[in-house]
């Protein structure tokens, strides 16, 4: 928003005129129910679970809907060991949720393979196949680590602008909202990964060193 | 509680009540000395039953199916032989020379059983009862006899062994792929398996 709409917004709050953008109010609703799938993959998973209980209650960020169908789902939070023989459903519910959708690749496993990335049947990182927004640490992360990257989501949720080029993709028709599920090849996965989604941080695509 | 006869005497007592039964003690030189019994194939499931209904053993229960690989290895030894060889006056004499032979000796996949008796509860110190099928190599004559006509919770672990090592168990009821999918071809717990090259260094394409 530009500035000098923030200064009036503000200089007519101080006059006790509440104002708001169309942009701000649809945000500002779509942030505070993010509803997630009834999803858990592994030990991760029970972190979760401890994240909508009660002492942590997820609830105070309206996300304490677990929905149990990918349908009524608008995040998918891979909390656990990705194996290749699951990965392809995993894609398969992500292309299953309607837009808007957000990604959290909650553990070490979800985001790289963790301690299984040497092992033959596990995927090294879900982002080879879906687009993650938040990646967050650990084995287990914490319930903490989880709420802050649920909080860093809301805050992109916030931020993005609903016109223009950086658009989101619910509102750009020329971007999927599907991405190829992998096959089972002879021995392993088959492609490796999406070259699509799996992209560095200047948004090249990573590749494989043989 | 009653104590497991120790190897010896199982093998005693195998070879006496299943004719024609060859065992061999495989000895576990480790602090815990659970010593194996090696079958033939061919008395294998006689033997299995052997143990599961005589009365003093009753080993009902089998609580574990493994694989193991044992690599090809190369066997270096150093041989003393007679040659004739020319001495510094150029006379030919008889000499000792030494030499080493190398021969090649096949590996094989071994298939290892657990047995406990429910019914005896057998105690310590010779718990479990172990025993192995070897194949003949790693390659082509990969076959040991199924056990699972004798305990049935051999059934899925025979298939997990025979999906990650590729022991091929004859006579079991359906011996297909367990963990990794129908269509994969390798048996990823071998010693010589190589995983896909997915999971090199990354960088970013030009
Ligand atoms: S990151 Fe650690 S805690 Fe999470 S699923 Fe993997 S092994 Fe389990």
């Amino acid at each position: 928003m530009a500035d000098d709409l923030k200064d009036l917004k503000l200089e007519l709050s101080k006059n006790g005129i509440f104002t708001t953008t169309l942009e701000e109010l649809y945000n500002w609703g779509r942030r505070n129910s993010v509803w997630p799938l009834t999803f858990g993959l592994a030990c991760c998973a029970i972190e979760m679970i401890a994240t909508t209980m009660a002492r942590y209650d997820l609830a105070r960020f309206g996300a304490e809907v677990f929905r149990p169908s990918p349908r009524q789902a608008d995040l998918i939070i891979v909390s656990g060991t990705v194996t290749k023989k699951m990965a392809p459903q995993v894609v398969r519910l992500y292309n299953q949720m309607p837009e808007p959708k957000y990604v959290i690749a909650m553990g070490a496993c979800a985001i790289s393979g963790g301690p299984f990335r040497d092992g033959y049947n596990v995927l090294k990182g879900i982002d080879r196949y879906i687009p993650v927004d938040v990646h967050i640490p650990g084995c287990p992360p914490r319930p903490e680590a989880l709420i802050h990257a649920f909080m860093t989501l809301q805050k992109k949720i916030e931020e993005q602008a609903l016109r223009g080029e950086s658009r989101p993709r619910h509102l750009n028709a020329d971007l999927p909202s599907e991405f190829p599920v992998p096959e089972f090849g002879a021995h392993g996965l088959e492609p490796a990964q999406n070259d699509e989604v799996f992209l560095n941080e200047t948004g090249n695509p990573l590749r494989i060193i043989q | 509680m009653t104590a497991l006869p120790t190897a010896e005497d199982l093998k005693a007592q195998i070879e006496a009540g299943v004719p024609g039964a060859m065992v061999t003690i495989v000895p576990n030189g480790s602090p815990s000395a659970q010593d194996s019994l090696l079958l033939d194939h061919e008395h294998a499931r006689a033997v299995a039953l052997f143990l599961r209904d005589h009365p003093d053993l009753r080993l009902d229960f089998c609580s574990l199916v493994t694989g193991v690989d044992w690599l090809d290895t190369e066997l270096t030894e150093k041989v003393k032989v007679k040659k004739l060889a020319a001495g510094p006056d150029g006379v030919e004499t008889e000499q000792e020379v030494e030499e080493t032979r190398k021969t090649k000796v096949p590996g094989y996949l071994e298939a290892v059983y657990h047995l406990f008796s429910m019914e005896k509860k057998h105690g310590p110190p010779s718990l479990p009862v172990v025993l192995r099928l070897r194949t003949a190599n790693r390659s082509d004559r990969n076959h040991v006899p199924s056990l699972t006509s004798v305990w049935r919770s051999c059934e899925f672990q025979e298939r997990e062994a025979f999906d990650l090592y590729g022991i091929v168990f004859d006579g079991h009821p359906d011996l297909r792929r367990i963990l990794m999918w129908e269509g994969f071809e390798d048996h990823p717990m071998r010693k010589d398996y190589v995983p896909p090259a997915d999971d090199i260094l990354l960088e970013a394409r030009p």
